[in-house]
């Protein structure tokens, strides 16, 4: 059962308008039935302070990861998210969140590894819910349990591992962290915490497009022609190229991967979860130091 | 020498565990809402607020020694609740303690302690364990003057 798509004039010039709903209609379509909301957010206990009615919290570290191994839930366990969550597999999601959709961007491409149809961002996530003077609750929804199924999840398509990207290399590489972590003065974002990587700079050859840029000041996605002119003419991606984006850990990459698929429409555009924290701590695999992307070393 | 944990971190780490881990979250976000504001002659003065890097989310805190006695001050944005909960439980729990308390009773590891990996995960509960070794370093440096 889909719910009606968001036919904003203002999306129609993405290559995936579907995947984004505005927050006029989000309001109009609370409450409808087949449409569950889902906030994911960086502090776990945002969600707890005031909400979306009706939303769901997933959070990334707790209900996403693998709490063992490194490495994303199972099928089994997505399953049973699902259905404490109220999602069927026919439901449309709606996801949102804090820091420009950063982790609902997350949320959305494990969403996507697991294969669930109908998955949407809500466009400029908390900030422009609450830049409208739009309502939150603190009243916690009792979804009804649903039957998901059980389904495999497939890495093959939007998700690269370290030997992926050795492979790639030579190929168009998007690293999407800051400029710091980025030239190799530091390994972790700008005021976030050392999560450990043995080594600094960025793989050979990639471009660096902090993932922020995609978003406007109003938390809002960038029009395509704006988005054009930082992914085509700044960073040299071509038509049909095949695109590998990494940040620190893979969530800063995943909104870059939704914006260089769903918005801009490149068929193949994986994201590298293993990002810095692995490339950075692996034995032997080539790193360049500088602002410069340097160059792929002969094999 | 070690004495016992102060009886405000006894009391919290109590209270924690005695809840299921949905409500420990709910008892963090109460401390997230008793995080008393900056005392007003800190305001306009970032320069004597230490940021916590660890931490995800902006938080920056102040220790006072006077007399011996401690009191931590801590600010996070409200868009921060889980940063704003460990500042306020590390506050609670530390202000009216003196300087051989807060250095020899609290033990590093007291963040670890209190239930709150299987709640927040263990990767949040790190930037609370850096929120307590920077107020410890911030007492010792301030008695030592």
């Amino acid at each position: 059962m889909v719910v009606e798509h968001d036919t904003s004039a203002r999306f129609s010039e993405y290559a995936h308008p579907e995947r984004l709903v505005s927050t006029d209609w989000l309001q109009e379509h609370l409450g409808t039935p087949g449409l569950v909301v889902v906030e994911s957010d960086e502090d776990v206990l945002l969600w707890d302070t005031g909400h979306i009615a009706g939303s769901v919290k997933i959070d990334w570290h707790l209900d996403l990861n693998d709490p063992v191994q490194r490495d994303y839930v199972d099928g089994e366990a997505f399953a049973a998210l699902m259905s404490r969550s109220g999602i069927a597999r026919d439901s449309t999601v709606v996801i949102y969140g804090d820091k420009n959709n950063w982790w609902a961007a997350y949320a959305l491409w494990v969403f996507s590894l697991f294969g669930h149809e109908d998955v949407r961002l809500l466009d400029g996530g908390r900030a422009a819910w609450e830049a409208e003077g739009r309502e939150y609750t603190t009243d916690a929804p009792e979804p009804v349990a649903t039957d998901y199924p059980v389904v495999e999840r497939d890495d093959s398509r939007i998700r690269a591992y370290k030997d992926d990207v050795l492979a790639h290399l030579g190929a168009p590489l998007i690293d999407v962290r800051s400029p710091e972590e980025y030239s190799g003065e530091r390994t972790t974002a700008p005021a976030y915490p050392e999560e450990g990587a043995l080594r600094a700079g960025h793989i050979p050859s990639a471009q660096n497009v902090p993932w922020g840029r995609a978003a406007a000041e109003d938390g809002r996605f960038r029009s395509l022609g704006e988005l054009d002119a930082i992914y085509r003419d700044g960073a040299g991606l071509a038509e049909g190229d095949d695109v590998v984006a990494y940040c620190r850990i893979g969530e800063r990459s995943s909104h870059t991967w939704f914006v260089l698929h769903h918005l801009m429409g490149f068929e193949n555009v994986r994201n590298y979860d293993g990002s810095w924290t692995e490339w950075g701590s692996a034995v032997r695999v080539p790193i360049v130091q500088g602002s410069e992307p340097g160059t792929v070393p002969g094999r | 020498m070690r004495g016992p944990l102060p009886r405000a971190l006894a009391d919290t780490r109590e209270d924690f565990l005695a809840l299921g881990v949905k409500d420990r979250l709910q008892l963090l976000l109460e401390f997230s809402d008793e995080l008393p504001a900056l005392p007003a002659e800190y305001e306009g003065h970032p320069d004597l607020l230490e940021r916590v890097e660890e931490c995800q989310s902006p938080v920056f805190i102040f220790v006072e020694v006077v007399d011996g006695v401690v009191t931590m001050h801590a600010t996070a944005p409200r868009e921060a609740p889980t940063t704003r909960g460990f500042a306020s439980i590390l506050a609670q729990g530390l202000n009216g303690l003196s300087v051989g308390e807060v250095l020899d009773d609290v033990p590093d590891d007291y963040p670890q302690t209190i239930g709150l990996g299987e709640a927040v995960s263990p990767l949040r509960v790190r930037g609370m364990t850096a929120l307590l070794a920077r107020a410890k370093r911030q007492v010792r440096e301030k008695s030592a003057a």
